[in-house]
């Protein structure tokens, strides 16, 4: 399929067309299909539906239907125990394995004495249910919407290149065209013997310049201000990183983190809130969430980056943690993930995270901008002391809920007669606060 | 033909200097040695340790400033031990419950849902699934098993003691405590009365000297 995106443009349309009509059809069939199997599967004693209910508020945390996780895949596994054994199991585990009995001793013990919860509120019926929904057997996932995505995404991209290439190529087609006119031209004066005006009859432009000294003063004075301007534009932004974006070792988005899936900031930043780095959160920390998300859902690829780049991705991060997902344990073999420092400040400059975001409760965004929206990281803030001074020139402290400088803030607020004190008023220019 | 390269050496000189600019790659700066510590800096690379890299774990048996030993085993007995006798060292007032409330927003609403009720904005959106409530009947939560849970992690679930020191979890106990009895329709405790309150504190002191000596046996 991938090759369509190099065909001719009509043949892609027909097949784009069609891909759209499938894919319009394709939920109602997908309905249909499970609506049959529903009916076909309650008479053998289990609603799918119902079951799968169940199964992601009960069961998925520890289980997933075709892969190990903390306990078994459960697909298949009314043919590996009977419906009996498996009703007392789930509805009391732990009194199974006390009561001796060899199945349950035994798969206690195959997945490290892992307890599993008891569900005394699940009837027969219930497990019934998620019994049937755990039987449902694979099914392929149906491709044509993801593909749908990535003619039309990665079309887009390719078709901007293809054109800007094509009009490069007809540009130096017309220039090479020109040339060859000129010189036919200019063969065909000589083999007709007409003499072309020759330049020299005219003073050149260039002659004519340098001897109007006046026009020479002018345009020398107004080069010199030109480069001195140009020169003291490049001058300055020595030092600055605005806008610096480095290739991380792991592609991280901060979109689908804290924005699709709105992860707070100090979740993995944890230290932010009591320390003066932010920290970069260990990978024991990505681990909490992808110990169980291992791939993405085809919803979270985008047309610049497909489903298996992101799995690639996970993957690199179980190699560094060295999490085998076979096995569902570590290894012990880690590597460190070579994150690149974005935000510095010189080492002349101190700054304290936590006494940014837990005492003056400042948002994370006003500083590092619209992380959220961030799919590669980049330094939002100039981070010049220009800019730090005018943010504590603006900023009210928070003083509410802090008794111990109340007294100190009502004198400082009476000094200069104001309601509501700045950083700068609480003695955040001073040049001591920062550098020392 | 002159004026032909003239025009080109301008473009080339032209197409160079815009090129330079690259985002990838950090600026230039004046006195890089004012720049850069000499000391190490946190999360840096330097040659002298392990993998280049300074962030590392501590070093074997250190203690952080506060820390209190722990001293239920991670396992299902520990949990049990736990569950049964552990107890909430502080008090549980209005302050300790906005504090509670606050990390339990940060680092356990994300799955758990602000009410506790397992319904996280990453279960909404099938990320991570089968994440109980907290009056689940099945799985019986107390004050003990609640913090040996966030300080070992349980299945899926992996420990927040990293990201947590030991009054913050007990403060997000108090708050997950609150939720509970929300969920199961409650009333919420609150020692509001200091004289209460210390009686609470001191009996709360016992339990723990109890548990200690329990967990010794």
């Amino acid at each position: 399929m991938k090759q369509v995106k190099y065909r001719n443009s009509a043949s892609r349309l027909l097949l784009l067309g069609t891909v759209f009509l499938f894919s319009l059809l394709n939920p109602v069939f997908a309905q249909d299909e499970t609506a049959s199997a529903a009916v076909t599967e309650s008479a053998a004693g289990g609603d799918i539906a119902k079951g799968e209910a169940l199964f992601k508020s009960l069961c998925a945390s520890c289980h997933k239907r075709y892969k190990r996780t903390t306990g078994p895949a459960l697909f298949g596994v009314t043919e590996r125990r009977s419906k009996k054994w498996l009703y007392s199991w789930i509805k009391n585990s732990t009194e199974m394995i006390a009561s001796g009995d060899a199945d349950a001793v035994a798969i206690y013990e195959e997945y490290n004495k892992t307890a599993m919860n008891t569900f005394p509120q699940l009837s027969n019926q219930d497990i019934d249910d998620i019994l049937a929904y755990a039987m449902v057997i694979k099914e392929k996932r149906p491709k044509p919407p993801v593909i749908e995505g990535e003619v039309g995404g990665s079309g887009s991209a390719v078709s901007t290149n293809l054109i800007l290439a094509a009009l490069a190529l007809v540009f130096l087609m017309l220039v090479g065209v020109l040339f060859l006119v000129n010189k036919t031209l200019k063969n065909f004066a000589e083999a007709n013997n007409i003499e072309l005006q020759g330049r020299e009859e005219r003073t050149s432009i260039w002659k004519a310049f340098v001897q109007n000294q006046f026009l020479v003063l002018v345009v020398s004075i107004l080069l010199l201000l030109a480069s001195g301007y140009y020169v003291y534009g490049y001058c300055m932004q020595i030092g600055l990183d605005e806008g610096y974006q480095p290739i991380q070792p792991i592609h991280y988005s901060h979109k689908i983190h804290a924005g699709d899936n709105k992860i707070e900031c100090k979740y993995c930043h944890s230290s932010a809130r009591v320390s003066k780095t932010s920290g970069i959160p260990s990978l024991n920390v990505c681990m909490n969430c992808h110990k169980s998300i291992s791939e993405v859902a085809d919803a979270t690829a985008t047309a610049d980056y497909s489903k298996e780049f992101y799995d690639g991705e996970i993957k690199k991060l179980y190699k560094a943690v060295g999490w085998d997902e076979a096995t569902q344990s570590y290894t012990g073999k880690t590597e460190p993930v070579k994150w690149v420092r974005i935000h510095n400040l010189p080492d002349f400059a101190y700054f304290n995270h936590s006494q940014h975001v837990s005492v003056a409760g400042i948002e994370c965004q006003k500083c590092h901008g619209p992380v959220e929206e961030m799919e590669i990281m980049y330094q939002h803030a100039p981070l010049t002391m220009g800019w730090c001074i005018n943010c504590h020139r603006e900023t009210n402290v928070k003083v509410e809920g802090n008794e111990y400088y109340e007294k100190i803030h009502k004198e400082l607020s009476k000094k200069y007669g104001v309601d509501k004190l700045t950083a700068a008023q609480m003695g955040g220019l001073e040049c001591g606060k920062c550098h020392y | 033909m002159k004026n032909s390269i003239n025009i080109i050496v301008v473009a080339i000189t032209i197409i160079s200097v815009v090129s330079c600019k690259k985002d990838s790659k950090p600026n230039y700066q004046y006195m890089p040695d004012m720049y850069e510590s000499v000391g190490y800096e946190p999360y840096g690379e330097y040659g002298v340790f392990p993998g280049s890299q300074e962030a590392m774990l501590p070093a074997e048996g250190s203690i952080p400033r506060g820390w209190m030993p722990y001293d239920y085993k991670n396992s299902n007995e520990g949990y049990q031990q736990a569950k049964d006798s552990l107890k909430n060292p502080i008090r549980y007032t209005k302050a300790n419950e906005e504090a509670g409330k606050a990390l339990y927003d940060i680092y356990c609403a994300i799955c758990h849902g602000g009410q506790g009720d397992g319904k996280g904005t990453l279960v909404k959106r099938e990320k991570i699934l089968g994440v109980p409530s907290y009056d689940d009947p099945g799985r019986i939560i107390t004050e003990g098993s609640i913090y040996h849970v966030m300080y070992y992690g349980i299945n899926t679930m992996g420990s927040y003691a990293v990201q947590t020191n030991e009054e913050e979890r007990w403060q997000i106990v108090q708050y997950v405590q609150k939720l509970k009895a929300d969920l199961e329709g409650k009333t919420v405790r609150i020692d509001s009365d200091v004289v209460e309150a210390i009686k609470i504190e001191e009996a709360h002191h016992e339990a723990k000297e109890e548990d200690h000596s329990n967990a010794h046996h």
